[in-house]
């Protein structure tokens, strides 16, 4: 199925995709089908910046397992800093 | 038949008369009259599957011509990058699909060869596209493959901005072909048999099939949702249809 649910959240940030490093303005995250990933569903991550065009995109498809680990590890490596790193 | 074909990439006047992109494939079969079919695409895009797609219908016989609707947000971008940004965007307004439509079948009907039948076919996000356009134009054949969003809203929070479009049924121009997946979500069984039924109502021809053992994009080759038994079932299904509706 098409699940067609979509997150969508304003990042600040930098990603390289095809054409080098590129300055990232938003996030699509997504549970759907995949274009490269052998599984019928996949949690779908676009790194994107829509002002430079639609190939400003890094793409990432990961089983559901694996993006709750990925989660879960961007949670345990911020937690782990001290928080006068954060701003 | 020779399977013979020659397919390139086009530009058609679309909705507003805007100019896009779109994958042609002709018969070369030396045939003086045949019918046509509109392929609209599945919501991962204009890509290289669906242009194989294109390809199977004229290597059995048919002009085929598909738009590429995401053309607009993303002129020149690979088929997934492209999808990304419709997708972002809410996906294709349906009053600009009918439009493109229009243009890719009235490109068709003027081809030398064409006997003046066109038809449309649209898998995933095209099914229900392939019977919008089918309710606001003058088409001989249309082929729902998995669409969902016509009868029942879209889950809440999903970014596309399509509304159920059951309420066009009284102007559907033609007969429909329905091919679903027994395991899908979108749309259910219970939505399609929902269609069935009010496309019954009004008296509009329609045939619907649901495969056991199938979900969404049963039709995929190059996904793990292909389904072959589902997949060569409902390609003779569609042989057949068109054959009845849009041959000479």
């Amino acid at each position: 199925m098409c699940t067609y649910n979509t997150e969508n959240i304003a990042i600040t940030g930098s990603g390289k995709g095809a054409n080098g490093w590129f300055s990232l303005s938003d996030a699509t995250v997504y549970f759907d089908h995949p274009v490269h990933a052998m599984a019928e569903h996949t949690l779908n991550i676009d790194f994107r910046n829509p002002g430079n065009g639609p190939s400003a995109r890094v793409a990432v498809e990961l089983t559901a397992e694996s993006a709750r680990a990925l989660a879960a590890a961007i949670e345990a490596a911020l937690a782990s800093v001290p928080a006068a790193l954060i701003s | 038949m020779s399977e013979d074909l020659t397919a390139q990439t086009i530009r058609i006047a679309g909705f507003d008369g805007d100019e896009i992109e779109a994958y042609l494939a002709v018969p070369d079969d030396g045939a003086v009259s045949r019918g046509s079919v509109v392929v609209i695409h599945h919501m991962p895009g204009y890509d290289t599957s669906s242009k194989e797609i294109v390809r199977k219908f004229a290597a059995n016989g048919y002009a085929a011509l598909m738009p590429n609707l995401y053309f607009r947000e993303a002129p020149g971008a690979s088929p997934d990058d492209a999808a990304a940004t419709a997708r972002a965007n809410g996906g294709v307004p349906d009053g600009r699909l009918v439009g493109d439509v229009k243009g890719a079948a009235e490109y068709l009907r003027a081809m030398q060869a064409s006997n003046g039948k066109v038809g449309v076919i649209g898998y995933c996000s095209g099914g229900r596209q392939s019977f919008l356009a089918a309710c606001n134009l003058q088409l001989d054949a249309a082929v729902d493959c998995y669409g969902a969003c016509i009868v029942n809203p879209p889950p809440e929070g999903m970014p596309l901005k399509v509304n159920p479009i059951v309420g066009l049924a009284p102007d559907l121009s033609c007969p429909l072909l329905g091919l679903f997946g027994a395991d899908d979500k979108y749309p259910t069984p219970e939505e399609t048999s929902k269609l069935s039924e009010v496309l019954d109502e009004y008296g509009k021809a329609h045939e619907f099939h649901t495969y056991e053992g199938a979900g969404h994009a049963f039709f995929s080759v190059d996904r793990t949702a292909y389904r072959p038994e589902a997949a060569n079932d409902g390609w003779q299904k569609i042989w057949n249809f068109f054959g009845r509706y849009l041959a000479s």
